[in-house]
């Protein structure tokens, strides 16, 4: 299946902005937070479709996967 | 901090006096809302002579606590006929602390037509007649005066915006680089204007400075606080390297970020106006991606950014004033908005409620969206030499609606609701409807829980479930750091990191040689809040202005979401 991830802030520093990638079906967020090596204590704000997930939710074709650093202010 | 200076613009006359006893403790927005309360009538014209011009720095301002350079302006304000309270860094408040000033005072309405200036020095106040620099903007007063009275002399100023009175005007405060910083939101430069004064210079020379009781204690302390700031991911890491602008992206990501006045909760072009691409713009052009609003400020969430051509353009480049230009006015073009920044800045003019303003303007067809160019043009040649045009936009969002016959505007008690859409943040939304200041994000920053979940974990923006009561905790909690003179993203440690209250608490206590507790310190912020609920009861205002305009049960994409809270839930803010 195809998903979007988007990484965000100092995530994207020697990694990438945003890219379509390729994962078995049924691949959990957390398995590609490990394949993308992002420390777990690093990560706040996980999103699908611009909403809140957590690790152990499981991706579909087509979602939209974002991961952010703790940044907290406007 | 031992005195209180007065002056009275209707005579002329300056006094100082002594601190009265149960103004001992308040500093900054705690002591500002008190005296405003205390000595201005509430049902009072803003700009007429029972009006009264307050301002302070915080209780730790001049002291060397890290961030601690926050200076409160209040007044009623002439925007949304509030109580009001703005604060700013630049060198002010830590001056102002230093000379043992806890407030300045100024009232009445001089006769005539002269203009006037203040000065503040170790004696006191005095009040001169100023014309060469009538007329003028921000930063050709700071220059002048730089010349006239020395490198190091503090200004607070007002623009063209100010002297015209218009409702947006804001006071500028010069920072360390000579560069300026705004009492940004409700109109008080207008309320400065009405007094007639054009600035305030301020003369440090011998003061007497703030020495701690128990200097040691206070050192060890600060440390402490120091290190805890640092150790935030938010404020050691996120807004030293992209500044608040960070937030565009997060935004956009969550749905709430307002685009073409508030019509959608994404803007295509997020990634032009990010902070990613401020950040990589800065450097490539040799300006400063880190840079702090006041000295001994070690978050430094502020920037230098630079032309194609490496000439300074603006600092203090902030997410507000990209995002309501950037998407909602859909400039996204980060050196328009850049090149805007300045000219409000200059023109003195508060950059939330004219770029939200100019949405609104957009959507009545007098630009249209997108027109960066002609954004300039209104900004320069209209609001800046006062056309009825100019006046119109610049007396502020809901004035702009009035004029033109919108029903999209984005106001509460006609102050513009800032960069986040309250249906896809609803913690925020509650903020705007319920602050004593009209809709202000920096009242009770509902957005760092609601998306990042600071302070214990997410508190679904999505939903309504706890909201009230994030708002409420914030709101309360953002009093006692405008009250110490302390940065608004210190509530991000304090919140988060259990060593930073403490060590707050013993720096208070040790300076002053008190024993007050964390307990005090909230009851501080609920003291205030109701002081100055009570103050706007009594000019008119009821629960039914604790709303949030119609047209936000709108439904909003991508997520559809609508404010869809009862006026009871709303009312329970005040539960309290």
């Amino acid at each position: 299946m195809n998903v979007t991830v988007k990484l965000f802030a100092t995530f994207r520093f020697g990694r990438f902005a945003a890219a379509t990638r390729h994962y078995p079906p049924s691949t959990s967020i957390g398995e590609v937070i490990r394949e993308l090596q992002i420390p777990d204590t690093e990560i706040s704000m996980i999103m699908v479709n611009g909403r809140h997930a957590a690790p152990d939710q499981q991706l579909r074709d087509g979602d939209s996967l974002a991961f952010f650093p703790l940044v907290a202010g406007g | 901090m031992n005195k209180i200076l007065r002056v009275d613009m209707t005579s002329l006359s300056t006094t100082t006096e002594p601190v009265p006893k149960e103004w001992a403790c308040l500093g900054g927005r705690a002591l500002t809302s008190t005296i405003v309360a205390k000595e201005v009538k509430p049902t009072c014209h803003p700009l007429g002579a029972d009006n009264k011009l307050v301002f302070a720095p915080g209780l730790l301002s001049g002291t060397t606590a890290a961030n601690s350079g926050r200076f409160s302006a209040g007044a009623k304000s002439p925007l949304t006929g509030t109580i009001k309270e703005s604060n700013a860094g630049g060198l002010a408040a830590q001056m102002f602390g230093r000379l043992g000033i806890k407030a300045l005072i100024i009232e009445g309405l001089p006769a005539g037509d002269n203009w006037y200036s203040l000065h503040v020095n170790k004696d006191g106040v005095s009040v001169a007649v100023e014309t060469e620099l009538i007329g003028q903007g921000n930063f050709a007063v700071v220059e002048a005066l730089e010349k006239r009275l020395g490198k190091k002399t503090g200004v607070l100023t007002i623009g063209p915006a100010g002297e015209m009175k218009l409702l947006a005007a804001n006071i500028s405060v010069k920072d360390s680089d000579s560069k300026l910083r705004s009492h940004g939101r409700g109109g008080l430069g207008a309320v400065m204007g009405s007094k007639r004064i054009k600035f305030i210079s301020i003369d440090d020379r011998d003061a007497p400075g703030i020495k701690p009781v128990d200097k040691e204690t206070f050192t060890a302390a600060a440390r402490v606080f120091a290190k805890a700031l640092l150790e935030h991911p938010g404020t050691g890491q996120g807004l030293p390297t992209f500044g608040t602008a960070e937030m565009v992206n997060i935004v956009n990501e969550a749905g709430g970020l307002p685009t073409r006045n508030f019509t959608y909760g994404r803007y295509e072009g997020h990634e032009k106006i990010s902070g990613e691409t401020m950040r990589e713009t800065i450097i490539e052009r040799g300006g400063k991606p880190r840079h702090g609003c006041q000295p001994g400020c070690i978050i430094q969430c502020s920037q230098v950014y630079n032309d194609k051509n490496g000439t300074y353009v603006t600092s203090g480049f902030e997410y507000e004033t990209i995002e309501t230009l950037g998407a909602n006015a859909c400039l996204g073009d980060l050196d328009q908005i850049a090149a805007a920044d300045y000219i409000m800045d200059d023109i003195g003019i508060d950059s939330i409620e004219t770029s939200v303003a100019i949405g609104v303007a957009m959507e009545a067809g007098v630009l249209p969206f997108g027109d960066g160019e002609g954004v300039l043009r209104i900004l320069r040649e209209e609001i800046g030499r006062g056309t009825p045009l100019g006046r119109i936009i610049g007396n502020g969002t809901g004035n702009v609606g009035k004029a033109y016959g919108v029903t999209r505007v984005p106001v509460v008690k006609n102050q513009a609701i800032p960069a986040y859409d309250p249906r896809a943040i609803k913690g925020i939304g509650i903020t705007y409807a319920t602050s004593t200041m009209g809709a202000d994000h920096t009242m009770g920053y509902a957005v760092a829980t609601n998306l990042m979940g600071v302070g214990g974990g997410i508190v679904d923006p999505l939903k309504k479930d706890g909201q009230v009561e994030l708002s409420r905790h914030l709101q309360i909690a953002t009093v006692m750091l405008d009250s110490l003179g302390l940065c608004l993203f210190i509530g991000f440690p304090a919140a988060d990191i259990p060593t930073c209250v403490p060590a707050l608490m013993d720096m208070l206590n040790a300076c002053f040689g008190l024993k007050l507790t964390p307990d005090w310190l909230g009851e501080l912020g609920v003291t205030t809040l109701k002081t100055e609920r009570a103050f706007n009861l009594a000019a008119g205002f009821t629960n039914k202005d604790d709303r949030l305009p119609d047209f936000f049960r709108e439904p909003l994409v991508p997520h559809n979401a609508v404010w869809d809270f009862t006026d009871e839930e709303i009312d329970a803010f005040w539960n309290f």
